[in-house]
């Protein structure tokens, strides 16, 4: 108990971090790109946020040591491993690609746009996976099945995901209303709705499993 | 508005205001026009005129527009923009409410106060030619007429001929006053390839060579010392991106007025064409012509016309016209006084009489033309208050009405909600207590109450509204109604509380809802909520896809979770340090075989793929609606082999999902209807004979529709026969499958008939999903009669707007009602129209009935009833809280628009429903018989 307890610290401090760097990637571009705003250079800011979140969740999870245990501390193997999690990374900002088109971006035209989406959300959710499962597809079906967490890491993970695949979801409703907002434009509203869900996951996940310390038992740890 | 039948006469007009003692006033204004003569071209777009279209093919009307003696102005028509209520508008300078739109199908006679009524008292002689409409609408208005129906809309050329043959004979006699002409070609080609089509070109220079010949005519035979003759070329509507027309969109409301005289002065440059309603044609024409204006007219007249007049003559009319409006106003609006434009046109009057004063004295300085000018705007201003107020207030609501009907709709909805749990449990039987509440004091008393407040509201005020127009008997049954549900909605709450109050909460056994239900109920929640904004309802189309698209993922996930469940002894670390090696083994299936498990997993990623792609088929709604789609691709001309291989594949793969569970006579009926569909589509030249690639003659198919009609006819007769047999003499389950799955192929087979060849697919797609998801996800992942009828509910709605229906009335394919017809024949036409549009939603139901019938057995002996009870559920909740959003909406700015059109397709929904649900009920009966 007293273990998970000082989990939940790690896992305060470390989501802390990367809201705040979601904050500092929304104004840093100020400095960069000549007339920034959220709305009007709205992909600079996408590539900003993906870019900062990439960067800190590979820190944070590198530093904490929750990155699985490697059998072999050979080079080679350790860069097959880079190798696959980058392969993994392109097929899951694919993946994402595609389920967008299915839900009616179109194919043709802003392709960039829907891709820049695609990678924001891979950022969100498959490069957290990554960073805590490494690249095992059998360790992720695990975490996301029902009753598959193992570690608080692991529901956090599910809470995190579930939070940004949410966030992005309600983020497409303003789309067909005829306000004629700047933020209803694709992809705005989708993915300010995927930044707010995932930042809803990171505040709700240590709470969450505060407040069910005591239904998670999990079985190992 | 004021009584509909009540006519202002000459005796009715305003003398000329004096406020001096010189009773020289004159009682009507005479005419400025000797004759006049209507050209209205139906679906005339601004820029047929006005445009780039113009300039190149209508260059006559555009000379005498930039030059000639005309005045040209681009009239906004109001939604509804079709024809029936647009010529309402024109002839009696009133909005017509949305009835008008469900009345444009089978017009009656106009009573309303209107041009044609007051025209004809005034002794004037009128001739019209064209849509018969008109004649419909006036019938013994008219000294002679031809009326050509407007039904078919393939044919543009014989119904202008119809018109255009009477024309030389009629412009050369002298007995007539007015002419009318409607023409309908236009129309017809934007309805058949759009306003971009290669055919507008010639009919436009068609329309005009016949207005050269028109104006030349009325030129030349004007007389010295005569009056002039007036030309009046319009259009009732435009037309949208896709050639329809019943929105709102500018293209749609946007038509050209062109008023031509030699009255009027020369033009020397071309100007930009003002903008006027189309309701102040109305009483321009009636002033120009000496006539009253018609009483609910709001329209206000159009100044530039009569500029030519003398400034008395302009003061009179414009008093004439705000005097008209004046009394509208006053007959319309509670507290009339406190509108800007009464206390306006008041003052106007008053100068007018301080005017007309100075004037007869004989002051002819430059002060009193000033003045006159003054008085002029003063009066023009209170005529665009006046007239704006009162466009603004679209009649009445008849609340008491409303309110009785909610309560209704409302009652029916909570015996619904309130018999869930007994609709829903294992027998799924439920016991309504009417007689004991036909019986009780409480019905008697409530009953009487009811007709007292009735009689109270009916003779307070003099409130005409719809219950206290009708009989006694029906307002007595309604008041029964009412009151012994309201009876029965006690007692069954009574009952709920009580056995409630003794089981405690026991009900609540904690089987919690997987994510699926949750998805299923927050998307229906979130659909109704959604219907309360404009936008969501023009868009409708973009929340079903997005729901059974997230659906189809939801699907995906349980799919997955059953056949990769990971393995229970994995709880080791081990785990994390799964090598390559181990991962086809885990990811082998836990049950089920090979194969079955793929084709489970590929059926959402399938349904998924023909969502996306029939989604493109068919761009609907506002926003998006001209974005281009595969449909105008198909259709266009150079891609008729195309869609010739498209249509022809899609009835090919219908035939072999629809007959592997028909009768040996329904195959072979089947595959003859489906050759018929596609032989009356090339007899129609939607599509391509591979024999006979030659272009040959396009008739109206009428002999290929029936062949199919009467195969339609013969399954649906082979399926009922088994469907008797088996509720009746053997209760065999089997038969009673194989007649119910007849009945639903005879369904598909119409459906084929009547759907556009493009949207052959859309039922070819509907088939394959449903065969897929039955054979592989239904029975496969053990979901329940609630969720798949949930399920079916939704990918109805969502097929619904797949073949392009959208909430606006202007997306109803009328074609669809010709199919098979000589000529209209009303009942055969809207029974066919609805069941083509409504193909979507009724397919999904009838395979609801089939599905849910071949799976009930021994373990879900009820499944029939909980299927029919949701679906009932599922279409109630909507209605129900519609009717009240729109009742709560009822100023809002888009009401006739947006919400209105949306309540006609809901009812008609649910009129389609409550023909599923009673065919449900009857197929369960045997089930019900048997416990
Ligand atoms: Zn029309
Ligand atoms: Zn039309």
């Amino acid at each position: 108990m007293r273990d998970v307890e000082i989990n939940i610290k790690g896992m305060v401090s470390a989501h802390t971090i990367i809201a705040f760097s979601i904050f500092i990637a929304t104004l840093m571009p100020h400095f960069f790109v000549e007339n920034y705003s959220v709305y009007g250079t709205h992909l600079a800011w996408l590539y900003s946020v993906s870019g900062s979140v990439a960067v800190v969740n590979i820190t944070i999870f590198w530093l904490l040591g929750i990155s699985p245990p490697t059998k072999k501390h050979t080079l080679s193997y350790k860069v097959s491993r880079l190798v696959k999690s980058c392969l993994h990374f392109v097929a899951s900002c694919l993946f994402f690609h595609l389920v967008l088109v299915l839900y009616g971006a179109t194919l043709l035209e802003a392709p960039l746009e829907t891709f820049s989406l695609a990678v924001l959300l891979s950022c969100f959710t498959t490069l957290r996976c990554l960073c805590a499962l490494g690249p095992n597809v059998q360790a992720w079906i695990r975490v996301f099945s029902r009753d598959g967490a193992m570690s608080i890491w692991d529901t956090c993970l599910q809470i995190t995901t579930a939070g940004t695949l949410i966030g992005t979801w309600l983020g497409a409703f303003p789309i067909p209303l005829d306000w004629d907002r700047p933020w209803q434009a694709w992809p705005i509203s989708c993915s300010l709705g995927a930044t707010f869900g995932f930042l809803m996951g990171l505040l709700v996940a240590p709470g969450w499993i505060y407040w069910h310390r005591k239904q998670l038992t999990y079985k190992c740890k | 508005m004021s009584s509909f039948s009540s006519k202002t006469t000459v005796s009715d007009l305003p003398a000329e205001p004096l406020s001096g003692n010189n009773p020289n006033s004159s009682k009507v204004p005479a005419p400025l026009f000797h004759r006049v003569v209507i050209v209205l071209i139906d679906a005339l777009r601004e820029d047929f005129v006005f445009g780039s279209k113009g300039q190149q093919y209508m260059p006559y009307t555009q000379h005498l527009v930039e030059r000639g003696s005309s005045h040209s102005f681009v009239a906004k028509a109001r939604p509804p923009t079709v024809t029936m209520p647009r010529i309402k508008a024109l002839t009696t300078g009133s909005i017509p409410g949305f009835v008008d739109v469900v009345m444009n199908l089978n017009s009656p006679v106009l009573l309303e106060d209107n041009l044609l009524w007051q025209a004809k008292a005034a002794g004037k002689r009128i001739i019209f030619y064209g849509d018969d409409t008109w004649v419909r609408l006036f019938p013994k208005h008219f000294m002679e007429y031809d009326g050509t129906t407007s039904f078919f809309v393939s044919d543009y050329t014989e119904v202008d001929k119809n018109v255009t043959r009477h024309l030389d004979s009629t412009l050369n006699r002298d007995d007539w006053d007015i002419l009318i002409l409607h023409y309908l070609g236009l129309d017809h080609i934007g309805h058949l390839s759009g306003p971009h089509s290669s055919l507008i070109g010639p009919k436009l220079l068609e329309m005009d060579d016949i207005l050269k010949k028109i104006h030349s005519s009325l030129t030349s035979r004007e007389m010295e010392g005569s009056l002039p003759n007036l030309l009046v070329l319009c259009g009732d509507h435009g037309m949208s991106e896709t050639g329809s027309h019943g929105g709102s969109s500018d293209p749609e409301i946007n038509t050209p007025l062109v008023l031509i005289s030699s009255a009027f002065k020369r033009k020397v440059d071309m100007e930009k064409p003002g903008t006027v309603a189309q309701v102040d044609v109305l009483p321009t024409l009636a002033l120009a012509l000496g006539l009253p204006i018609s009483r609910n007219s709001v329209g206000c007249l159009i100044q530039p016309v009569f500029e030519h007049t003398s400034l008395r003559d302009q003061l009179r009319f414009l008093h004439l016209n705000s005097f008209q409006l004046n009394c509208l106003l006053k007959d319309s609006t509670p507290n009339f006084q406190k509108e800007e434009g009464y206390d306006q046109f008041h003052l106007a009057e008053k100068s007018h009489a301080n005017w007309m004063k100075l004037y007869l004295e004989g002051n002819t300085s430059e002060v009193l033309s000033n003045l006159g000018r003054k008085l002029l705007r003063q009066y023009l201003g209170a005529l665009k208050a006046m007239s704006s107020t009162l466009s603004k207030q679209l009649g009445k609501y008849d609340m008491y009405s409303m309110i009785v009907g909610m309560v209704l709709v409302l009652q029916v909805l909570l015996v619904l909600i309130l018999a869930m749990p007994e609709a829903l449990s294992h027998p799924a039987e439920v016991e309504i207590p009417l007689y004991s509440s036909l019986l009780s004091l409480p019905f008697y008393m409530l009953w009487l109450l009811c007709c007292s407040i009735h009689v109270l509201v009916c003779t307070s005020a003099e409130s005409s509204c719809y219950l206290c127009n009708l009989s006694w008997g029906l307002v007595l049954a309604a008041i029964t109604t009412i009151s012994a549900m309201l009876c029965v909605l006690l007692s069954m709450a009574g009952r709920k509380l009580a056995s409630g109050a003794k089981t405690g909460t026991k009900n609540t056994n904690g089987s919690g809802f997987s994510e699926l239900d949750m998805l299923l109920l927050t998307g229906t929640a979130g659909n109704v909520i959604s219907l309360g904004s404009s936008s969501f309802v023009e868009e409708e189309h973009q929340t079903w896809y997005f729901l059974i698209n997230t659906l189809c993922l939801a699907i995906f996930q349980d799919v997955c979770r059953k056949y990769f469940r990971e393995r229970k002894n994995y709880s080791d670390d081990s785990s994390y340090l799964v090598s390559k090696e181990d991962l086809p083994v885990l990811l082998s299936p836990i049950s089920g075989q090979g194969s079955q498990k793929w084709l489970a997993l590929s059926t959402p990623l399938l349904t998924l793929a023909c969502c996306r792609l029939l989604r493109s088929l068919n761009q609907t709604g506002v926003q998006w609606a001209h974005l281009p789609d595969m449909s105008h691709w198909l259709n266009s001309w150079e891609h008729k082999a195309e869609l010739s291989v498209l249509s022809a594949a899609s009835l090919v793969l219908i035939f072999f999902l629809v007959q592997k569970r028909c009768s040996l006579v329904s195959k072979i009926a089947l595959a003859l209807g489906l050759l018929g569909v596609y032989s009356y589509r090339a007899a129609v030249g939607n599509v391509l004979f591979p024999w006979q690639l030659a272009s040959r003659d396009i008739s109206k198919g009428t002999v290929e529709a029936r062949f199919v009609y009467i195969f339609v006819l013969g399954i649906l007769f082979t399926g009922s026969k088994d469907l008797l047999r088996s509720q009746v003499i053997t209760a065999d389950s089997w038969l009673k499958c194989r007649g119910l799955w007849e009945v639903y192929s005879g369904i598909v087979l119409l459906c084929a008939i009547l759907l556009r060849p493009h949207n052959l697919p859309v039922l070819a797609c509907s088939l394959l999903i449903q065969t897929a998801m039955a054979q592989y996800i239904w029975k496969e992942l053990q979901y329940d009669a609630a969720q798949t009828s949930i399920i079916h509910y939704w990918f109805g709605q969502a097929f619904f707007y797949f073949q392009g229906n959208s909430n606006n009335i202007a997306t109803v394919d009328i074609s669809a009602g010709f199919v098979g017809l000589e000529s209209y024949v009303a009942i055969p036409a809207i029974f066919l129209t609805a069941f083509s549009t409504y193909s979507g939603p009724l397919l999904w139901a009838c395979h609801l009935v089939c599905y849910l019938s071949s799976a009930q057995d021994s373990r879900h002996p009820a499944s029939l009833g909980h299927g029919c009870y949701c679906f009932a559920l599922l279409r109630s909740i909507p209605t129900v809280v519609y009717i009240i959003l729109v009742t709560a909406l009822r100023y809002h700015l888009f009401i006739w628009s947006v919400f209105s059109p949306k309540l006609l397709y809901e009812a008609m929904h649910t009129l389609v429903a409550t023909v599923v649900c009673i065919f449900f009920t009857a197929m369960d009966q045997n089930h019900i018989a048997q416990s």
